[in-house]
């Protein structure tokens, strides 16, 4: 018998909107990393191969800077992000469902919904106060509203590992002697372990790929990567911001490769 | 004389779930007491309260009232990593993450023992249930047997006092029930733990415990050995759960027993109507005309190989299955409507209270 199951990639056109779908995709990314490598000044003219411009970030003390700064925030926001993420999975998923409790997985993913220039302009005003009051100008306010719009993409991928986890495993470790802290910390957490450092990941790249909040929310002198990027589009553009580019681009591919690996469903 | 000594006991154990208007008792004042070194069955339907009892045993559960004795000491409060009873759980509850040395000594590690002896006890543990080359597998590399063994030895390796066995057999096919059956008789014979299994299966009871308490409705309906609880059932829930059963009404003079066919029965009970049960197999198909033989009609015959039943209907209606060994030959079937005689063998017919 003919199968009669509706199939989208037998439609006439689809394999023209697939494959400009993902020329559209790629073909800018191929285009910026191509010209990363370019030895002249152009970002659209091609005039010959060389690593000029990786040699000349690498040596711009402001690039330093702004890589340190986005590697410091990024690390700090999403241990913390993670942290809190696992206890909030820990506490939604062990349990029967309960009253509230949509509300409560709305309020966690509340960083999700709500437009991110929202919730910039919300910390610009909350944490200018704060600066008036105390005077201080440091990193940690861009690690706590980082933290805070990591948190939901810490939650979900240590969520989804929860609630594939027998609960029973646990009484079984009871049942073998277990306090609860040996249970949670030799059957639970190597567990969810998978969940956790794929959140911690994601997390960070999140973190380390922010503009908009970061442009609102930073003191003077603290440009992290996007925002000193986003500084230099202003002027002349050259290809040292592909290059930054590109590498950004690397470590986000290394990371989210990684993610995938550990939460691949086993068998 | 000293009696046994007990190994378990429930004293007067009662589990409510939920409150008000929808509390459920699970557990309705439940008393029974397990001797050291016997293989104890909680036998029953589903939601009888069977696997209730075997969690307040464990400490998973705690009684709404009552008390839970391990040798003597009330562990009624202890929680569960506190008691000296381990578990075997229907879907086995292997830690995946763990090889199966690991989960075999994950006990013993959680007490503390000393390394050697985690590795002598392990090592033993997998020669027991036959899996030595199996040590450093992960537990999803393992068939359902293998697994099955895997969580008995994990259960047995801290040397409970008493190992607890929530349907232990029921993922298993057919094949494999037999032979863990016999296996985990011959593992209580060998380690001489108390064994409390639950099932709803009473082939498997009938033929691994040496006693078992028929449970129904949170209540312990009976309790003795496999062949009292076949021949002699306390009531018409076990004459009707375990095995099958005639069911026969009749009026007793003190004496005898009047059926409602008029048939006399030399059964001695209190006056007034009584209940009679007896089983298919203590009932005989006769030839009409034999002597002291009730009337009845053939309804039909069901052919089982080793067994025929044959189905007849007295005069008033009522319906017995007699349960005959097959001829060699395979016999002939008896026609439809055919006059015969029933024979009940008066010894087998037991008065039944409801």
């Amino acid at each position: 018998m003919a199968d009669r199951s509706f199939e989208v990639a037998r439609l006439p056109g689809f394999k023209f909107i697939a494959i400009s779908a993902f020329v559209l995709l790629y073909l800018p990314i191929i285009t910026l990393v191509v010209f990363s490598f370019n030895s002249g000044q152009s970002v659209a003219l091609w005039e010959g191969f060389s690593f000029d411009w990786y040699g000349k970030a690498w040596a711009n003390e402001a690039v330093k800077g702004a890589t340190i700064r986005s590697l410091i925030i990024a690390a700090s926001a999403s241990a913390i992000a993670t942290t809190v993420a696992t206890m909030a999975a820990l506490g939604t998923t062990r349990r029967k469902a309960f009253k509230g409790q949509t509300f409560i997985y709305v309020m966690i993913n509340q960083p999700l919904m709500v437009p991110e220039i929202v919730t910039a302009v919300a910390l610009l005003i909350f944490f200018a106060s704060i600066k008036v009051a105390t005077g201080y100008n440091g990193l940690i306010y861009l690690v706590i509203a980082h933290a805070a719009f990591c948190i939901p993409f810490a939650y979900l991928p240590i969520r989804a590992r929860l609630e594939g986890m027998d609960l029973t495993l646990e009484t079984a470790a009871a049942d073998l002697y277990a306090s609860h802290w040996q249970a949670f910390r030799y059957v639970t957490l190597p567990l969810m372990l998978p969940g956790i450092i794929a959140g911690a990941m994601l997390a960070f790249v999140i973190s380390l790929d922010d503009v908009v909040i970061t442009e609102f929310v930073k003191s003077g002198g603290q440009d992290t990567l996007p925002t000193y990027m986003l500084g230099q589009m202003r002027r002349a553009v050259t290809p040292e911001v592909n290059a930054i580019s590109t590498v950004l681009l690397a470590l986000t591919v290394v990371m989210l490769t990684a993610f995938f690996v550990l939460t691949r469903k086993k068998d | 004389m000293p009696e046994t000594t007990i190994a378990v006991e429930a004293r007067n154990a009662v589990k409510t779930f939920g409150q008000g208007a929808v509390a459920v008792t699970a557990l309705d004042n439940v008393s029974v007491k397990i001797k050291q070194g016997e293989f104890f069955t909680l036998l029953g339907p589903s939601g009888c309260g069977k696997t209730t009892l075997l969690r307040l045993i464990a400490g998973f559960e705690t009684p709404t009232s009552g008390q839970i004795l391990l040798d003597g000491d009330d562990i009624t409060n202890l929680p569960p990593n506190k008691r000296a009873v381990n578990t075997v759980f229907q879907s086995y509850a292997l830690f995946p993450h763990l090889t199966v040395a690991q989960n075999i000594g994950f006990g013993l590690e959680m007490q503390d023992r000393p390394r050697a002896e985690i590795k002598d006890t392990v090592a033993r543990m997998l020669a027991l249930v036959q899996l030595e080359p199996m040590a450093d597998r992960k537990t999803s590399q393992l068939s359902g047997g293998q697994q099955q063994r895997v969580a008995l030895a994990r259960a047995l390796a801290p040397t409970p006092k008493v190992l607890l066995l929530d349907e232990p057999l029921s993922a298993l096919d057919l094949k494999l029930r037999k032979e863990m059956q016999i296996e985990l008789k011959r593992l209580q014979q060998e380690t001489g733990i108390t064994f409390v299994f639950v099932t709803h299966d009473q082939e498997e009871a009938l033929t691994m415990s040496d006693r078992i308490a028929v449970m129904s409705a949170g209540l312990i309906q009976q309790v003795g050995p496999p062949r009292d609880i076949y021949t002699r059932p306390a009531n018409r829930f076990v004459a009707s759960f375990i095995g099958e059963t005639n069911f026969l009404a009749g009026i007793s003079d003190g004496a005898r027993v009047k059926l409602g066919n008029g048939a006399m029965l030399d059964v001695v009970a209190p006056r007034g109507p009584v209940g009679l049960a007896i089983r298919p197999e203590q009932v005989r198909v006769v030839a009409v005309d034999t002597a002291g033989a009730i009337l009845a009609t053939v309804a039909s015959t069901v052919y089982f190989g080793t067994d025929t039943h044959v189905h007849v209907t007295l005069s008033d209606g009522t319906e017995i299955v007699a349960r005959q060994q097959s001829p060699a030959t395979g016999g002939v079937e008896m026609q439809k409507g055919a006059a015969v005689g029933v024979v009940l063998a008066q010894d087998a017919l037991q008065v039944m209270g409801d």
